[in-house]
């Protein structure tokens, strides 16, 4: 294993989860394709770890990544949550006040 | 050897998990394919012998999937799982975004000369974590954990289905909120 | 840093047979409680988990319409999966299967595992009071884990380290569970409630038919009511290190040791069910939240004041 190889393996990951982020309909399997990508950046960033720079800086980043991402979920759910008891839907395309 | 071994099945099932995730008609199926996605990844961090990061990511994701699995089941209006049905808008698009960024990430990932390892890991890497994170990097720390507050702060607000004047009345008059269940602690 | 053995990985095949052992205890004594109220003799209790093993394992498994049998088959086959994977990282005396640098963390994820476990065993048999019974575990999860995982982090403080052989070599003076008394406690609490054992048995409970036992028979059965007793035996087990002083005692060596509190740890546990009524997972979160919680947070400020 190298580190060229195991981007590859995170990009492939990242682009699945662009792809789903970018065409679910649904609110929370959007939220899933962003979790994946995130997956994704948690890989890539261990791997640069272990290949380049094994300092302890890498992990506090890492341990961010991770941060961010509770963040995501946790405010995702619960926009979600607003949503759904406020208009019904779960559909990305029934708000979309910040379009225009 | 092993290593390696268990470093690409986990690899592979990363990505074919990931892909599961959008390709399956089940709520259950998708979050918990996700979960194991990212127990995939955990396991390839373990090999990069970050042991505490690793077992890290296993554990909150598979604690997170739990709980998105009843996101997904409460608020999909439908049951794809009993009617099959593509739930997806411009997803031609979105094919050739994600294409186009999978082969230019993996173009700069095999092409780019990355650099040589600088240093080794120390040799207690959980300790040498613990260590940055009380120490030179503890103001990171310092910004992460307001941002997780008002995060539950926030989430609350937004997510609860009661504001305060339902609970305890117009002019906030009572001394015990009024709530349909009643907790444990006797208030 | 205690020197520890890592064991070859052959060893590996003892560690279920090991667990197996300890947790057919306990499943006897649960199963003698049981008989003891009912007014049967001893003979019936003490032989009641083979009988039912017997029983279990001959019976003709039933599968209920449009199931989700992947993700049933992942419930049930994981119980006993994850109690293992608990156990292995116990140093018994001088050996241990798995040394693990984060044995503590190790343990929580293992125990998280068993968020998704009973959910999915409530999910797959596509049934009602299946279902309702793996949503009210998750909620009884909310409650429970996160005063979990400050009583876990008491020891580790105390210690300076995660790993649990170091965990048990720094109690040489005086048992965690001595002056940790609320870590423990919530440890065990923790212990029977992931379990869905006793008073916490929500996910599994007859006041739903059953719950997730609801639809289950045959060996999907056996798998369910004997890896709750793993999990239980795997608790027991990592209590010993993290609270109990490990392997340290008198005249008996420290594997006989290690197995003797672990049983006796069992017994509390597996005991707990015949002494209290169900407590409701709603009730019970806010208990969890606002005293449990603040408990083992000051636990933890008294663990770091008295290792420093």
């Amino acid at each position: 294993m190298t580190l060229s190889l195991v981007l590859v393996v995170a990009a492939a990951l990242f682009a699945v989860g662009l792809w789903g982020a970018l065409s679910q309909q649904v609110v929370v399997m959007v939220m899933m394709g962003i979790e994946l990508m995130i997956n994704a950046v948690i890989l890539a960033g261990g791997a640069f770890w272990w290949f380049t720079t094994p300092s302890p800086d890498g992990q506090v980043l890492l341990l961010v990544v991770i941060a961010a991402m509770t963040v995501e979920m946790a405010m995702g759910f619960a926009v979600a949550l607003l949503l759904h008891r406020r208009r019904g839907t779960d559909m990305t395309d029934m708000a979309s006040e910040l379009k225009r | 050897m092993i290593g390696t071994i268990v470093f690409w099945v986990a690899a592979l099932v990363a990505v074919a998990a990931g892909v599961e995730v959008f390709r399956t008609d089940s709520m259950a199926r998708a979050s918990y394919a996700l979960a194991a996605s990212f127990v995939a990844v955990g396991v390839m961090l373990l090999a990069f012998e970050l042991d505490y990061l690793g077992v890290i990511v296993i554990l909150m994701m598979v604690m997170e999937m739990a709980i998105m699995a009843l996101f997904m089941i409460m608020l999909m209006g439908m049951n794809p799982a009993l009617m099959p049905m593509s739930m997806v808008h411009g997803k031609r698009t979105a094919t050739v975004v994600a294409a186009v960024v999978f082969v230019g990430l993996a173009a700069a990932a095999l092409l780019i000369p990355w650099p040589d390892r600088a240093g080794a890991p120390a040799a207690d890497l959980t300790r040498s974590l613990g260590d940055a994170v009380m120490g030179s990097k503890m103001l990171v720390m310092l910004t992460v954990s307001p941002v997780l507050f008002a995060t539950i702060i926030g989430a609350l607000v937004l997510g609860h289905p009661r504001d305060r004047y339902q609970r305890y009345g117009d002019d906030l008059e009572r001394d015990h909120p009024d709530d349909p269940i009643q907790g444990g602690v006797g208030r | 840093m205690p020197e520890v053995t890592t064991l070859q990985p052959w060893w590996a095949a003892l560690a279920p047979v090991t667990l197996l052992t300890l947790a057919a205890a306990g499943a006897a004594m649960a199963g003698a409680q049981t008989a003891r109220r009912r007014g049967d003799g001893p003979l019936v209790a003490a032989t009641t988990p083979l009988t039912e093993t017997w029983r279990l394992l001959r019976q003709r498994r039933r599968v209920p319409v449009a199931a989700d049998r992947v993700l049933w088959h992942v419930a049930v086959g994981g119980l006993p999966v994850v109690a293992v994977l608990m156990a292995v990282v116990v140093p018994l005396g001088s050996v241990v299967l798995v040394d693990s640098p984060v044995g503590v963390v190790w343990f929580n994820a293992m125990d998280v595992m068993l968020w998704a476990l009973w959910w999915l065993a409530g999910w797959g048999p596509n049934s009602t009071h299946s279902l309702v019974a793996g949503h009210r575990f998750l909620g009884l999860a909310l409650a429970y884990e996160l005063p979990l995982m400050f009583a876990l982090t008491s020891p580790a403080i105390a210690a300076h380290s995660l790993r649990l052989a170091d965990v048990a070599s720094a109690q040489q003076g005086l048992w965690f569970a001595v002056w940790m008394p609320v870590a423990f406690g919530v440890y065990l609490l923790s212990a029977v409630a992931f379990s869905s054992w006793g008073p916490f048995a929500v996910a599994a409970h007859s006041d739903l038919a059953g719950g997730v036992l609801a639809e289950t028979s045959g060996v999907d059965r056996w798998l369910v009511l004997a890896g709750r007793h793993l999990v239980l035996a795997a608790a027991a087990l990592v209590a010993v290190p993290l609270f109990l002083g490990g392997g340290a005692g008198p005249v008996l060596g420290p594997v006989a040791w290690t197995l003797v509190k672990a049983l006796v740890v069992l017994a509390v546990l597996e005991l707990s069910a015949g002494r209290a009524p169900m407590i409701r997972p709603e009730r019970f979160a806010e208990v969890g939240w606002m005293v449990l919680l603040p408990a083992t947070v000051l636990q933890m400020l008294v663990a770091a004041g008295g290792a420093s």
